[in-house]
């Protein structure tokens, strides 16, 4: 065994803009509000910036943002691909850089309007042949038909119904109603409002879907050394992981042995390998929730309970403030904003620092996770 | 083997995890079939825009046979099809004929938003269908009521996992034809 990861690096700044339907500032530009922002955060000067991690779909490159902010000479920068997947990856690759000595400074981060710019799936000219040549004739248009087709037969497959995906839309809601940053801050949910409300792709209705968001945000990742004479406590990364399984096909994950099985399955065996403690020991959690289906598929993914027992698992509050697993205390993307999910990581480094403003008592630990359903990554970071 | 000509309509980016909207934001219902606004033969439907991997499903498709890739040295199915044989490495492949039956594996029923010509129709039904020979190839389709029927053709109170089906093949366009799928008891 070589280098670890382990404990290496930390989180010593974070930084985010307001999130809004609409924000009047361009994407390049709230990307360096939330990059500066997370640099003043850590008490690190721009200049000593030497490594950029980002997702393949953010819009402001590299150079744009270096030359803005000021930062020094880039020695290592990196884009992960697959959309949402891509978010915990991003700080994972900037652990790597510093741990072997290819930077000192890194900064990840994803600015996006996608609450007042274009929805992707309305592109029909981008030319994408597979897999939608074998998808998209059939009117199977959206990242909410595609994921539906997986919600539908979980149903069918472990008796999960719409309850149990309501319970993960209001525990991210509830916690959004507690977050003052958050869009749905002012906004509760009800089980009335839920199994009333408009659907979108059935089985899923407008609820079990995340937000339509602007906004950006970032962090700051140094050497553990360095972390622990930044202004904040330092948030460890303690374990990191991707995970593309064999025979995986993407957000289309329908032609193989068991499409139930996602990535996370995969993210989660690397990264317990990895770490000092397991899934009974996370204190809180920040899961993917582009959709409410893909809780209970990464809470059996990442090993919080069996096999089809992921929908059970969110009875009696169990996902609330005081139960088994408090989630997405930010509100996540169903209920803060849909930012890729970048605001799950920020939201984890909060909780660990104990500023949450839904904070878990003596929260220590704390697993982040990027898309589900899409070739994913995960963090678990503790105090 | 006859290649079908390429459409006008290509298909969108599916590789976001982006999602549909909720109720902060207004539905958009007035928008072109296409970003850039073209015309389109298939009154706004999306046709299918093979790449080379695909190109002979689609072929076999246009004169009425369900085909599936499969190794032509180890002999295992596969799809969607690709280069090369993922059990044995082998770049030969054939494509064989499917009896056209099988299962609903699962399904959903799109509302909007959505682009106009399915908005139209909405809620339709997109099925995933499970095929006898091979049920881990499951192939995305509509379930009819006839080979030409609209994608709303068959009540939602049909609709059922594990419902047998058959296949038919519906024309789209001038040239360009997709397998759809009926109740083998209607
Ligand atoms: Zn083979």
């Amino acid at each position: 065994m070589g280098a670890t990861l382990k404990d290496a690096t930390a989180i010593a700044g974070i930084g985010q803009t307001p999130f809004a339907k609409r924000l009047p500032e361009s994407e390049k530009t709230l990307a360096c509000r939330a990059i500066t922002a997370a640099l003043a955060d850590a008490g690190i000067a721009p200049s000593e910036v030497d490594a950029f991690a980002s997702y393949t779909m953010e819009e402001t490159d590299e150079v744009e943002v270096a030359k803005a902010i000021g930062a020094g000479d880039v020695t290592f920068f990196s884009k992960v691909g697959y959309g949402g997947g891509g978010s915990c990856a991003t700080v994972a690759h900037l652990a790597a850089a510093i741990a072997t000595g290819q930077a000192t400074v890194g900064v990840a981060w994803r600015s996006r309007k996608r609450g007042s710019g274009p929805r992707p799936w309305k592109n029909t000219a981008v030319q994408l042949p597979t897999p939608a040549q074998w998808t998209r004739p059939f009117g199977l248009l959206r990242p909410a038909d595609e994921i539906g087709m997986l919600a539908r037969r979980y149903m069918h497959q472990y008796g999960a119904t719409r309850d149990h995906f309501f319970n993960v839309a209001l525990a991210c809601r509830n916690r959004a109603n507690q977050n003052p940053a958050a869009v749905m801050y002012d906004r509760p949910l009800t089980r009335e409002m839920y199994m009333t409300a408009r659907w979108i792709s059935e089985p899923l209705c407008l609820f079990d879907n995340c937000l339509e968001t602007d906004g950006a945000l970032a962090c700051v990742l140094v050497s553990a050394e360095r972390a622990r004479g930044c202004r904040h406590a330092p948030v460890y990364v303690h374990a990191a992981a991707q995970g593309l399984p064999a025979q995986h096909h993407g957000m289309v994950n329908y032609w193989n042995d068991d499409p139930l099985t996602g990535p996370a399955w995969t993210a989660a065996r690397h990264l317990w390998k990895s770490a000092d403690f397991g899934p009974q020991d996370v204190d809180v959690a920040q899961i993917y929730d582009a959709f409410t289906p893909l809780i209970p598929l990464s809470l059996e993914g990442y090993g919080f309970c069996g096999r089809g027992e992921g929908a059970a698992f969110t009875e009696k509050g169990a996902l609330e403030i005081g139960g088994r697993l408090p989630l997405n205390t930010g509100g996540g993307g169903l209920s803060e904003a849909y930012v890729h999910g970048f605001n799950l990581i920020t939201e984890g480094v909060k909780q660990l620092r104990g500023t949450s403003t839904a904070q878990v008592p003596d929260a220590s630990t704390c697993l982040v996770t990027a898309g589900e359903g899409v070739p994913t990554s995960a963090l678990l970071l503790r105090s | 083997m006859k290649f079908m000509k390429p459409s006008v309509t290509a298909a969108t980016d599916n590789r976001t995890a982006s999602a549909t909207p909720v109720d902060n934001s207004p539905t958009t219902a007035a928008e072109p079939a296409t970003a850039d606004g073209r015309s389109d033969p298939a009154d706004g439907f999306l046709l299918p825009v093979p790449d080379d991997d695909g190109a002979p499903f689609w072929a076999y498709a246009a004169s009425g046979e369900l085909r599936v890739q499969a190794c032509a040295d180890c002999g295992e199915l596969r799809f969607p099809p690709r280069p090369c044989c993922p059990h044995c490495q082998s770049f030969a492949s054939e494509w064989r004929r499917m009896s056209g039956r099988g299962r609903i594996w699962s399904y959903v029923r799109p509302h909007p938003p959505l682009l106009p010509a399915y908005a139209a129709l909405a809620p339709y039904n997109a099925i995933i269908v499970e095929l006898a020979e091979a049920p881990r190839i499951r192939l995305v389709g509509n379930l009819v009521s006839a080979p030409d029927a609209a994608l709303n053709s068959v009540p939602p109170e049909r609709l059922r996992i594990g419902a047998a089906v058959k296949v038919t093949f519906h024309e789209m366009a001038d040239g360009v034809t997709v397998p759809r799928w009926l109740l083998e008891r209607p």
